[in-house]
């Protein structure tokens, strides 16, 4: 089992309207492994982690996953009226997880337990968000954008648990824009399968 | 997985759990202390219509939740979340459609004893229209649903949903406001297998139309 491969696509194509961003797309992420997914903005990096999520489906091509797949996206599906103690407490009671003070105290969330969610700023929430997500122990972690927003001690935090999560053989995907600095990290330039015109292909 | 899920929904939507959720309570209460000043005090033209001024208020009512009804969590990412954790579009939706019942037809039949105190109704008035309630609530929490999920990606989504329900829930108003006037117990029956039908197929709708809603 040790180098089975837990997320795999395969000829991937997805569009956004009548867009296409992407095509020809193959990779394979294996336990333990960490991809870094780069691109300039509106390059279908959400795109691609929603399909791979079996969010959405793809134009064309084929996603494969063995294992559960949590996703940490910019919207980390907090009700905003709760208080953030309260709106964590129910996706640990949906996970039956108990035991959410280690995660809480690990991300600095301990003090913002009591402040209803909408008062929080993004790099709050983006944490909380991961909170939730730890709680899960799943092993594939889909991170878009986990960085943003964030300070210079919760970026070296939350890098250090994405590293500790490959290192215990799960699973990272993570569309950033910014360096991460994760053992082993590969990268895929989106950028590299974007469309291109029939003459330019020819020229080539 | 989905006891948590039924809890955070009423809590979310039940009257004075915050967030205008009594809204329709009081509007269904407001029609009823207006339409006597509004036509004149004689108990007789009260408790001769009165009983269709409550059906009109009750369905007006069923559009006000109608705006956060969907929409708010396909925004929050909840709908998504929920998916990768296993559980299917539809059986979020059947949860929801239960939630948002037993926030508005509950409260709404016990708001029909102080609407038929303002309005005169007489005994056998009220026991139709209790029935009737009672069966025809379920039916429009169902076509709001359906209507909520479908418009929720939409910009003017909840001015259209209030149009959308009255042509949808003519069916149900006019058997429910018509076993009043006929003093007929019978054509209950039609309302309540009007409500079972829509309460039926509203799941399956409502989950096929917040897919949908992703693939933009």
């Amino acid at each position: 089992m040790g180098t089975a491969p837990l997320l795999r696509a395969e000829g991937l194509a997805c569009r956004r309207g009548d867009r296409l961003l992407f095509r020809r797309l193959s990779f394979e992420v294996r336990r333990g492994e960490a991809l870094h997914l780069t691109g300039a903005n509106g390059t279908g990096k959400t795109t691609l982690i929603r399909a791979l999520a079996g969010l959405t489906t793809p134009f064309a091509g084929e996603v494969t996953s063995e294992g559960a797949i949590g996703l940490l996206d910019e919207r980390p599906a907090l009700d905003p009226d709760l208080p953030l103690g309260r709106a964590l407490a129910f996706w640990s009671r949906v996970d039956g997880f108990e035991g959410a003070a280690q995660s809480h105290a690990a991300l600095g969330l301990v003090p913002l337990l009591e402040v209803p969610v909408r008062y929080l700023s993004t790099g709050q929430r983006k944490r909380a968000g991961l909170a939730a997500l730890i709680e899960r122990r799943v092993p594939i972690w889909l991170l878009d954008e986990p960085l943003s927003g964030l300070d210079v001690s919760a970026i070296a935090q939350v890098t250090q648990m994405i590293a500790g999560h490959v290192a215990g053989r799960g699973i990272a995907l993570i569309a950033s824009h910014q360096v991460l600095e994760i053992p082993g990290l590969r990268t895929l330039a989106l950028e590299d399968y974007a469309p291109r015109f029939e003459a330019e292909e020819d020229a080539q | 997985m989905i006891l948590p899920l039924l809890k955070r929904d009423l809590g979310k939507f039940f009257p004075f759990a915050g967030g205008g959720a009594a809204l329709p309570v009081v509007f269904f209460v407001a029609v009823a202390m207006l339409y006597p000043f509004a036509v004149g005090p004689d108990a007789n033209t009260l408790s001769r219509t009165g009983g269709g001024v409550v059906w009109i208020a009750a369905l007006l009512a069923a559009i006000l939740p109608l705006e956060k009804l969907v929409s708010q969590d396909i925004e929050l990412g909840m709908f998504d979340q929920l998916r990768l954790r296993g559980l299917t579009e539809e059986v979020m939706m059947a949860v929801r459609l239960l939630a948002h019942w037993l926030s508005f037809g509950p409260p709404l039949i016990l708001a029909t004893f102080p609407a038929a105190a303002l309005l005169a109704l007489d005994g056998p008035t009220l026991h139709l229209l209790l029935l009737g309630l009672l069966a025809g609530t379920p039916g429009l929490a169902a076509i709001g649903l359906m209507i909520a999920a479908l418009t929720a990606s939409l910009r003017a989504g909840a001015a259209l949903s209030g149009l959308m329900l009255i042509p949808l829930a003519l069916p149900i108003l006019i058997f429910g406001a018509g076993a009043l006037a006929r003093q007929d117990a019978a054509s209950l029956g039609f309302v309540a297998a009007i409500s079972l039908g829509l309460v039926a197929i509203a799941p399956f709708a409502a989950g096929a139309a917040i897919r949908a809603a992703r693939e933009v």
